[in-house]
């Protein structure tokens, strides 16, 4: 999952990076393919180089020293509004066909739970050319319609974004789950696109909450290579963020 | 001690200029420099009926929730930044415990806005983020609207004036100058923007340690109507160049506040009964305050103001 997460980075872009797993698959691509990827972060941080040390947030003293640029919100937010922001990073409560997000309400045995809200989530779905939603594949988690729209995706259809006011060339490019990985069609909705090694078509369908669509030409995701597991390894050694799966 | 001095204790800051029913920027500088122990003096002061504003707020808001002190939160996220929920935050939102709350959801880049108008003295600024988003329908504070100068729809998000912004930094000086450096979030609009500031400061130094390197003076004295000078006032949230961020003490929190039971227990131990920081700070061991200390200095270059 991160490494299929890293491999969304191209070397040289501009990366909003979240906590946890998509600050590792940052790192991991920075330390591969993507060596001149530069991370923002939304209380102000800028870094062209990874921090030294496993954060738990990123106001980590860590993420701080060494720097490129310790900003305001408002001036990694400004570069985001301006479109020159290429990938974003989002995990989620929920997802839904559309790649609509949902961090504000859960469920669970019927009674509605109140889960912390957006952070920086509403923003880098509005505004990131390319988001990657992060999750855990579970079919309570991929859903038909989500209930709540923390996050805007493709709404309920293609031309949905723009009837918003949405910025054109923005919008949801990736689901990258336990499971694969899904991509969006021209119609906006979402279909499986490659399922990770020893993963069947079945597992995935049986897991999704709405009749996934699969991609006719349905590829195995790329495995590990020795390089990639080599580094995160070396990233998350006790395996705070990563299962040794 | 100058006659200028605003340097009081943390009990005659919060007892002087945060009363009941006010709306209290606190962590404006995200998971660092969060300004606990100012909270912790509210709780203790029995503050009922506040309005926190924060983008983020780690287990601050949640805290204060618990307590009581709280009826409105403005913020983008409430929880444990690196644990996952904060469970008094979930009882007040879903059961009214121990009283009901209003929650007036923003994202991090509309809360930052919101105090960016405040700052610049405007109604509002404009924005194209929460389009399409439940945020929009949900916060009375965000609306569209058709610009003038363009054909498009974005949203107005309202300027935001805080009546006190309580701002954790490295060091002041006792008119409450300051230099903070690091993270900065919305710490310098967020006091522009609120009608006044409380700075907790890791060191109250002379004016011309300030004034020696204006670039890094983000507040102004004059917005300032109190400084506390409060050494680990932050934790167990980080500041750079002082402390670490204390990771143990977030999921403790956690495990022992899911239970109403437990977190009223771990209430009176870390806030009740604890009369002040210094005896907040008895209650960490020693060697657990020095792990937390910086272990390698890292100055910056010097710059030269000549």
């Amino acid at each position: 999952m991160v490494v299929a997460a890293a491999r969304e980075i191209a070397d040289g872009e501009l990366v909003f990076v979240g906590m946890r797993l998509p600050m590792l698959a940052f790192l991991l691509a920075r330390r591969t393919h993507a060596p001149h990827a530069i991370g923002l972060f939304e209380n102000g941080i800028i870094r062209q180089t990874p921090s030294p040390e496993l954060l738990y947030t990123m106001g980590d003293p860590p993420n701080l020293r060494g720097a490129t640029e310790c900003g305001q919100m408002i001036d990694v937010m400004g570069l985001l509004q301006q479109g020159r922001v290429e990938v974003g990073f989002l995990g989620a409560a929920e997802v839904d066909r559309f790649g609509n997000l949902n961090t504000t309400w859960g469920r669970r045995n019927q009674e509605r739970q109140r889960l912390p809200g957006s952070g920086g989530a509403c923003d880098i779905a509005c505004l990131a050319q390319r988001t990657i939603v992060l999750l855990a594949h579970e079919p309570s988690r991929l859903v038909e319609r989500v209930t709540h729209i923390t996050s805007p995706g493709y709404g309920s259809g293609n031309r949905w974004r723009r009837t918003e006011g949405l910025p054109a060339g923005s919008g949801p490019s990736a689901i990258i789950t336990t499971l694969g990985l899904l991509r969006f069609g021209s119609d906006a909705e979402a279909y499986l696109a490659s399922v990770h090694p020893g993963v069947s078509v079945e597992e995935v369908l049986e897991n999704t909450g709405w009749t996934l669509r699969v991609a006719d030409e349905l590829v195995e995701t790329l495995p590990p290579s020795e390089e990639e597991l080599a580094v995160l390894r070396e990233l998350d050694p006790h395996h705070v963020w990563t299962r040794a799966r | 001690m100058s006659t200028s001095s605003k340097q009081m204790t943390m009990r005659e800051a919060v007892g002087r200029h945060v009363p009941s029913g006010s709306i209290v920027l606190m962590g404006a500088q995200l998971e660092q420099m969060i300004p606990f122990s100012a909270g912790q003096e509210m709780i203790r002061q029995g503050r009922r009926d506040l309005t926190l504003v924060g983008p983020i707020s780690d287990i601050l808001f949640d805290q204060m929730i618990g307590a009581g002190c709280v009826s409105r939160v403005m913020a983008a996220w409430v929880g444990n930044v690196s644990a996952g929920v904060g469970y008094c935050f979930r009882r007040a939102v879903e059961r009214n415990i121990p009283r009901r709350i209003e929650m007036v959801d923003y994202s991090n880049f509309t809360l930052a806005l919101a105090l960016h108008a405040g700052a610049m003295g405007v109604p509002f600024m404009p924005t194209y983020s929460t389009l399409g988003s439940d945020l929009l329908k949900t916060n009375g504070n965000l609306r569209e609207f058709s610009s003038p100068v363009s054909e498009e729809e974005l949203v107005a998000v309202r300027a935001l004036r805080p009546d006190v912004a309580i701002i954790q930094v490295q060091r002041a000086d006792a008119e409450g100058n300051a230099h903070l450096w690091g993270s900065l979030g919305v710490a310098v609009d967020g006091a522009r923007a609120s009608r006044k500031t409380i700075l907790v400061a890791e060191e109250i130094v002379e004016r011309e340690v300030i004034a020696s390197d204006p670039n890094r003076t983000l507040i102004p004295g004059f917005l300032v109507a109190a400084v506390v000078e409060e050494p680990w006032g932050a934790h167990p949230s980080p500041v750079q160049g002082y402390y670490g961020r204390d990771h143990a003490f977030f999921s403790d929190y956690h495990e022992q506040t899911r239970r109403l039971g437990d977190f009223e227990d771990w209430l009176a131990r870390w806030v009740v009964r604890p009369a002040s920081r210094r005896e907040y700070l008895s209650e960490l061991e020693a060697s657990r305050l020095e792990a937390l200390g910086v272990r390698e200095h890292a100055y910056s270059a010097v710059a030269d103001f000549g």
